[in-house]
């Protein structure tokens, strides 16, 4: 970033921590962003004269007489059709080897959409994967994360899903990955013939924590610019946004602001909502659809990123490993999709919402049954059907390898039933059982 | 002279002002950011500096920033045309907003000026009225919408003129009143009422005694929700809290209904602009949209907000409260205005009490909850206002503050339980936690058995214990295991899973079950309490599985069918046959 000439150089820093450093100075905007010894930093607390800016490289070797020139606005980007097929850091700056992007410099995390100006979500996001076709059908304008361990393939899952997805624009938000994982995303759009519709966003493991923070706005920025103004299907992908919201918490922490629960700050829900909300339906077809990855430790939702990510995203899907199959499947009892009810029964076949519930019941009593059995006790009759069906059930239809498509799920859900139970022991409406149960 | 000032500090939303006079704790100030006003309210006063929460982003706001004081407090316009808008939560109308996304520093009027109104007199020249006194009726939509007297007027009026019928603006001058001291005052169909403030022109305000039918069966059978009371509705996140409170807005038996949501989804308040225009409403076959008002703020739109949309919200019930109407206020999220409150009291680094949420949270709940209620109006008329809210606790954990604070306020306690909702058991209303403790007032005890049976109170309650005694059943059959159990701990855990699926289940996306009026429950409790009180011959234990099983199922059916219906008929005789087969004798 320039700066010109008749900019104000100031040149006494009064305090510095580890994310922030503090200076008197007048006449700044809230948010303005500014150069530190040439280091992005953004305005976050003034107090009279006294202005504390967080620089997100980190403060390491900033002198008290450090330069510092304020840029009179916000963070920005430049947005035109020039940015499909490229990779930025963390600030929009090409790391691909190309030349600068030219177009319309818009401010990131800019307004909201207001409510009535937008769409019910409609549009069916088929992905061949049954525990998301079938469970948890994702659907176009929708924000949805990965619940994962750090050892589950999440990433793989999430480009197999944005590759099926049929998105004119894949835009990857990268937030403290690995080298590698950077790598395979190139790889796997690249062998896939989809560079030309893809559009990154990389902060790496190597790259400073705090740098982070500007990912996911600058993804939805551009997001907003392709689905807003050009009527767009995007499809923006967050990974992963456990280490966005850490990050977070390490500007307040150094800002002596009274963490919350697992030492977030109190205005994490917040926070995450302003970039979850960007998914949206517009009215003229374009549409922001968010797949995230929220990493959990232990497998533990209730700590507090996952679980204000819950209250804000229209569903997670949680990946496990099923040691009784020996693949990792989508969970069907933690995962969820909120907006499944929109187009299951409606745009899929009339069997679908009654059939994924039925296949699910089952599935807890074959849990129950589990539980009996490892208490030691005989099972029944029901009992054994149960685990048979479970075993069935998680190998051809909950595990992540599977790629049919939605009728075929439910064909196999019947055959499912059939197999191993009677008719009545489903609770399904009776005209559609006479209408799939398989005839012999 | 109105006090002015200048900005001298900002962290996110909270800006420091230092004013140049008398400045109120809660008073309404504007703050001009390059030629744009952001509306912001005075939280806390110290020496000459207010410190103010702003309802906007402040990007790009500096210091020395003008900043003018109104000298009034939040408050909302009441008058006819609140009916079917949707509001943001300071009652900007989200509809005359330009273009696609939000601007900062705009602002819409709340009630159409032009919009003109059928006015019919109904106080005559020369009486006496007070604040709430109703002086003429206009119709709006379908709904009597009485004009009465500003709720800011204190003492006695005698009424000089009103009006004759015919059509006039919100802003018209409808009545003059004269005071007690012979000053003549002109009255429009507008007034205005600080957010904060109760309304208080009513005459009584008595205990609750009449149910609020929901349509949802585990709450109207098991714990009903009464007409003025209040209840609330934790659970973890993807439990159903807004499936729950979507339902309860489509079906209660109410003549306004107020859908506040209070930090949480878009596209969950879009859903209700989508469907309710064209839904019905099952009682009057009107749409549902002409008896519903929406108060959004979204978890994207400004915090301050937030704080104020359960506010106006309220306000706005106990304005339609007023007309003698009964209005159900929902909330979903209440934990979201306590998470906007935290963030604020963080910012101005105040001692923080358990989780940081403010110190005085238990008294901001209670107090809020205090203004639901069934009144008796100083003309004798009746009015209500019941809520419901929405309680999103910290992972899943009850113990939390929010969740505590409100159990002291609400009457009513839908817990959802998370492994209820796993296995698909929709509504996890848990129903062995919750409760309703209107159940336990006499006269809710009279009301029930006079509108529904002589026998309900105990009939529920018998429901209630069965579920509790087929838990334990269940939890024996756990640890001793199918055989170690007496083959009559399998009937008694069957019997619960009984009431379970055909009562506390219900489809809340299939047209027909979605929906419950009382004659049905009623109806449905009968069948399960005889199958309750039948005595089976089981052989073994292995045989009493298929049998509820398939029993069960036919219920299911049944829940799907129109009540009453041939199919639904057809499958009674079902299940009474499978009874007698398997009747001990
Ligand atoms: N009564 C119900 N019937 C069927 N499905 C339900 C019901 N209640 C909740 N669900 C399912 O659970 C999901 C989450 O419900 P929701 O009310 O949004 O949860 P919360 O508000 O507690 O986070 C819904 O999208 C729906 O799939
Ligand atoms: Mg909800």
């Amino acid at each position: 970033m320039e700066t010109s000439a008749f900019q104000k150089i100031y040149t006494k820093i009064t305090q510095i921590t580890k994310a922030t450093c503090s200076l008197n100075a007048q006449g700044v905007g809230y948010e303005e962003i500014a150069l530190v010894n040439g280091r992005l930093a953004q305005v976050v607390k003034i107090q009279g004269d006294s202005v504390t800016l967080q620089i997100f490289s980190g403060t390491e070797g900033i002198p008290t007489n450090a330069e510092v020139v304020f840029l009179g606005k916000a963070p920005t980007i430049k947005v035109s059709d020039e940015l499909a097929g490229r990779f930025f850091n963390a600030y929009g700056d090409p790391i691909d080897g190309g030349p600068a992007v030219d177009g319309k410099e818009v401010e990131i995390g800019g307004p909201s959409v207001n409510p009535v100006r937008r769409k019910q979500p409609s549009e069916l996001i088929p992905t061949g994967i049954a525990g998301i076709d079938l469970n948890n059908t994702l659907v176009t304008g929708q924000k949805i994360p990965f619940f994962a361990d750090p050892d589950q393939p999440f990433n793989q899952v999430m480009a197999m899903v944005a590759l099926r997805a049929k998105a004119d624009k894949i835009i990857l938000g990268g937030m403290g990955l690995s080298n590698d994982d950077y790598l395979f995303f190139k790889n796997i759009f690249d062998n896939a013939g989809a560079l030309d519709r893809i559009i990154s966003f990389i902060n790496t493991t190597e790259n400073p924590p705090v740098e982070r923070l500007l990912v996911p706005d600058m993804a939805l920025t551009t997001a907003e610019y392709f689905a807003h103004e050009k009527h767009e299907k995007v499809l923006v992908l967050l990974t992963d946004m456990t280490l966005y919201a850490d990050a977070l918490s390490i500007v307040s922490n150094r800002m002596d602001q009274i963490p919350s629960k697992d030492s977030m700050p109190g205005s994490l829900y917040s926070d995450l909502a302003k970039i979850y909300e960007k998914a949206v339906q517009f009215p003229e077809g374009g549409s922001i659809t968010i797949i995230a990855v929220t990493t959990l430790s232990g497998g533990d939702i209730t700590h507090a990123i996952p679980d204000n990510t819950g209250y804000i995203t229209e569903g997670q899907l949680f990946l496990r490993r099923d040691t009784d199959i020996g693949k990792v499947i989508v969970d069907p009892f933690r995962s969820l999709s909120r907006l499944k009810q929109l187009v299951i029964g409606k745009q899929t076949r009339k069997d679908h919402p009654q059939v994924m519930n039925a296949a699910i019941r089952l599935f807890a009593d074959a849990a129950n049954a589990k539980t009996k059995l490892e208490n030691g006790f005989d099972l029944n009759d029901y009992d054994e059907r149960t685990l048979k069906f479970a075993k069935d059930y998680s190998r051809e239809l909950l595990a992540i390898d599977i790629n049919i498509d939605i009728d075929s799920m439910l064909d196999t859900g019947w055959r499912l039933f059939a197999e191993h139970f009677n008719k009545t022991e489903l609770g399904i409406k009776d005209e559609l059982v006479e209408k799939y149960w398989p005839k012999n | 002279m109105a006090t002015n000032g200048k900005v001298t500090g900002i962290i996110a939303n909270l800006v420091i002002v230092e004013a140049d006079g008398p400045v109120s704790q809660n008073e309404i100030c504007f703050i001009n950011l390059k030629g744009v006003d952001l509306m912001a309210e005075v939280i806390k006063v110290l020496g000459v500096k207010a410190y103010t929460q702003v309802f906007e982003s402040t990007r790009g706001l500096k210091i020395g920033a003008d900043v003018k004081f109104m000298g009034h407090m939040l408050e909302v316009t009441l008058g006819p045309g609140i009916l079917s808008r949707n509001y943001d939560g300071l009652q900007n109308d989200l509809d005359k907003m330009e273009g696609v996304f939000l601007k900062r520093g705009e602002y819409t009027e709340s009630l159409n000026p032009e919009a003109e109104w059928e006015f019919t007199p109904m106080a005559k020249t020369g009486e006496k009225v007070e604040a709430g006194s109703w002086l003429g009726e206009v119709i709006e939509g379908w709904m009597p919408h009485k004009i009465m007297v500003p709720f800011k007027f204190e003492g006695t009026y005698t009424v000089k003129s009103v009006n004759a019928k015919g059509k006039y603006k919100t802003k018209d001058v409808i009545a003059v009143l004269t005071d007690e001291k012979g000053k003549d005052i002109e009255v429009t169909m507008m007034q205005k009422w600080p957010v904060k403030m109760p309304i208080k022109a009513y005459k009584e305000k008595p205990r609750p005694f009449k149910i609020m039918e929901t349509g949802v069966r585990t709450m109207d059978t098991l714990n009903p929700l009464a007409e003025g009371g209040t209840g609330f509705v934790p659970g973890p996140f993807g439990c159903g809290k807004t499936v729950l409170q979507h339902a309860v807005s489509q079906q209660a038996e109410a003549d306004m209904i107020i859908v506040t949501a209070c930090g949480e989804r878009a596209n969950e308040v879009v859903e209700i602009f989508t469907e309710f225009p064209e839904l019905d409403d099952p009682r009057t076959g009107r749409k549902l949209m002409e008896r519903t008002t929406i108060i959004c703020n979204t978890s994207n739109m400004p915090v301050a907000a937030r704080e104020a949309s359960v506010y106006t919200g309220m306000t706005i019930a106990e304005y339609y409260r007023s007309m003698g109407l009964k209005v159900l206020l929902l909330a979903d999220s209440t934990s979201r205005w306590a998470q906007a409150l935290r963030e604020m009291s963080n910012r101005m680094e105040e001692l923080p009490g358990p989780d940081a949420f403010p110190m005085d949270l238990p008294a901001i709940i209670s107090n809020f909850y205090a203004r639901a209620g069934f009144v008796y109006l100083n003309n004798g008329e009746t009015g209500s206002i019941t809520f419901l809210g929405t309680v999103s606790p910290a992972g899943g954990n009850l113990k939390e503050p929010v969740t505590e604070s409100t159990k002291k306020a609400a009457r009513c306690f839908y817990a959802l339980n998370q492994d209820r909702a796993d296995s698909k058991r929709y509504p996890a209303i848990d129903p062995i936690d919750s409760y309703s403790k209107y159940l336990e007032y006499p006269e809710i005890q009279e009301y029930l058995k006079n509108s529904i049976s002589e026998t309900w109170v105990d009939d529920v309650t018998l429901a209630k214990d069965i579920l509790l005694r087929g838990k334990e059943a269940s939890e024996q059959i756990n640890i001793l295991g199918d055989d170690g159990v007496p083959i009559d701990y399998h009937e008694r855990y069957w019997k619960a899973e009984v009431i379970d699926f055909v009562i506390l289940q219900q489809d809340a996306f299939d047209s027909i079950d979605k929906s419950t009026p009382f004659e049905r429950q009623k109806f449905m409790m009968g069948q399960v309490l005889d199958i309750y009180r039948t005595k089976f011959n089981f052989a073994t234990f292995e045989e009493v599985n298929p049998f509820f099983k398939a029993i069960i199922n036919l219920f299911k059916q049944m829940n799907y069918a129109e009540f009453k219906s041939e199919k639904f008929n057809g499958y009674l005789n079902q299940i009474n046959e499978k009874i007698n087969e398997r009747k001990a004798v």
